[in-house]
């Protein structure tokens, strides 16, 4: 079913009976060509992208809870390609332009919102920092703009420009970059998948992976063995935990991450701002209310929940670039389960079983992955070769000292 | 995550003094060790969902490396152990490439009460 202006106002006038399910429920068929475990964001993409762009749709995505419910329902959903390294910039400038044209793609409504992400630089050092950074940004073929006091000041005039500690002296802006709705994404990618023929199995938990001489032949499930020819693996935090089921271990840490939203303001802040002198942004939903995040917990977990010290510490953030939300009451806050990697950067790669396929370190920058993320597992479950996108992003960077350290903190997980 | 940890030199301590340095399993590989067995100290963990034995150091009390037994799925802290009574229970050494040196501990030193 296409949805359109022209279904709502049919629906409208036939008391909205005619609504059908955005996708199936079936059962698991006893084999699949391909299967995917974690039916999340970057799980669905790959489906769909595998039937869109490979015509593979002898797939199953094997989700233990319902679609989307793990990160890609807990994110700030922040959507930006502002990265350094070669490594990964051209890898997010092609996920910037998949999101631009996502909604038409997926005839769903993401409400991608292209409102601008602006990270604040507090001192010469990391004016500097952020010019070469932009630079980098620009020569990737996407737009950055480095922004002086003053043009931060009409933009977002109610930081706190004169903080004695941390002025802000002025910002990168990446106009393209902004915010989509993140649970629309999931949903959009099921049902484009789902269309194409992929089945979709919620409540269906992988228990282990059956393998036989360097291959694996399917997955225990709690509704039973699946069998497949090829298996892709997309658990995010818990990522670890399945691929101990095959025998491996991952330069992977997984760590809570808390994310907020207050109670529903007037239009306020129109971008998505980030400050420098702390792990810390902001923007606004379209409901209103200020979504808000810092940074990690800093220790393992796999609770979907964090701590008081965290949250008073991301409040003291809040305060110090806004000092006006002072009083604004936070109505929830939540955690998500991150999959740190040791340079914090993803892994799309083969690994040492012949089919099975691994996509997981996507640490707390997940979300905005997610267009070229199933794009890239896509073709690499497809052609067992790894798109010239992701070529960087391999399990074996580690061992070869070629590691993508946008920080530069080393292999301490919770450092990026 | 408890409010109160039980450190063995300070009592019942407020969470916040302790700072969490991360997964106590990991064994500094000695010098000569082979190639693999860095890699796998530097980059590989085991990640665990369930009770895990982690670093702690008590930086806003008595300083000392701490090997606390907590759950990564519940955040229940079970138990609080010295670093190095720690390792001494492991059975393994405690000077040179031991446990003790990714700790930071050394034995017979700081266990004043204070």
């Amino acid at each position: 079913m296409k949805y359109s202006a022209f279904s709502i106002f049919r629906e409208g006038l036939s008391g909205n009976r005619g609504w059908k399910p955005a996708w199936r429920e079936p059962d698991p068929k006893a084999h699949y060509d391909v299967i995917i475990v974690g039916g999340g964001g970057h799980g669905l993409a790959t489906a769909y992208y595998l039937a869109k762009n490979h015509g593979i749709t002898n797939v199953a995505v094997l989700e233990k809870g319902y679609l989307g419910s793990g990160n890609v329902g807990r994110n700030t959903t922040i959507v930006r390609a502002n990265y350094l390294l070669e490594g990964n910039e051209p890898f997010y400038a092609h996920s910037l332009r998949l999101w631009e044209g996502l909604e038409q793609e997926l005839n769903f409504n993401a409400m991608m919102s292209q409102r601008g992400v602006i990270n604040l630089y507090h001192s010469d050092g990391q004016r500097d920092a952020f010019a070469r950074r932009g630079n980098a940004m620009r020569l990737a073929g996407e737009d950055a703009e480095l922004l002086d006091r003053e043009q931060v000041r009409a933009l977002v005039p109610f930081l706190d420009f004169d903080n004695a500690r941390f002025p802000v002296q002025g910002g990168l802006m990446q106009r393209r970059g902004g915010t989509a709705r993140h649970d629309g994404v999931a949903w959009g990618y099921a049902r484009g998948a789902d269309s194409r023929g992929v089945d979709l199995i919620q409540n269906c938990e992988v228990t282990g992976i059956r393998r036989e001489g360097g291959r694996v032949t399917g997955v225990e499930t709690t509704r039973g063995f699946i069998g497949c020819n090829r298996l892709g693996l997309a658990a995010a935090g818990n990522s670890g935990q399945v691929a101990e089921m095959a025998g491996m271990r991952l330069p992977i840490e997984s760590q809570v991450l808390q994310a907020f939203v207050s109670e529903g303001l007037k239009p306020f802040i129109d971008q998505v701002v980030t400050f420098g002198a702390a792990l810390f942004y902001l923007s606004q939903s379209d409901k209103g209310g200020l979504v808000f995040g810092g940074s990690l917990d800093m220790y393992n977990s796999y609770a979907q929940r964090g701590n008081l010290a965290t949250v008073e510490s991301v409040m003291e953030a809040a305060c110090a670039m806004v000092p006006s939300i002072s009083r604004v009451k936070v109505l929830r806050a939540w955690g998500g389960v991150m999959d740190m990697s040791m340079d914090g950067s993803p892994i799309i790669d083969r690994t040492p079983l012949d089919n099975l396929y691994l996509n997981c370190g996507w640490c707390y920058g997940g979300f905005k992955a997610t267009p070229a993320s199933g794009w890239c597992f896509a073709h690499l479950l497809a052609t067992g070769e790894s798109h010239e996108l992701a070529c960087a992003l391999r399990l074996d960077r580690f061992t070869r000292g070629y590691q993508i350290d946008e920080t530069g903190h080393g292999a301490q997980a919770n450092l990026h | 995550m408890a409010s109160l940890i039980p450190c063995p030199h300070c009592g019942l301590r407020p969470k916040e003094e302790f700072s969490i340095r991360g997964d106590a399993a990991p064994v500094r590989p000695r010098p000569d060790a082979p190639f693999d067995a860095w890699d796998a100290y530097v980059h590989l963990r085991d990640n665990v969902r369930g009770v895990m034995h982690e670093h702690w150091q008590h930086v806003g009390g008595c300083r000392r490396w701490l090997v606390v037994e907590r759950d990564t799925f519940t955040h229940a802290v079970h138990a609080v152990t010295d670093a190095a009574d720690f390792t001494r229970a492991q059975g393994a050494p405690t000077g040179g490439g031991g446990a003790s040196a990714a700790s930071g501990t050394r034995t017979g030193k700081g266990r004043a009460k204070r």
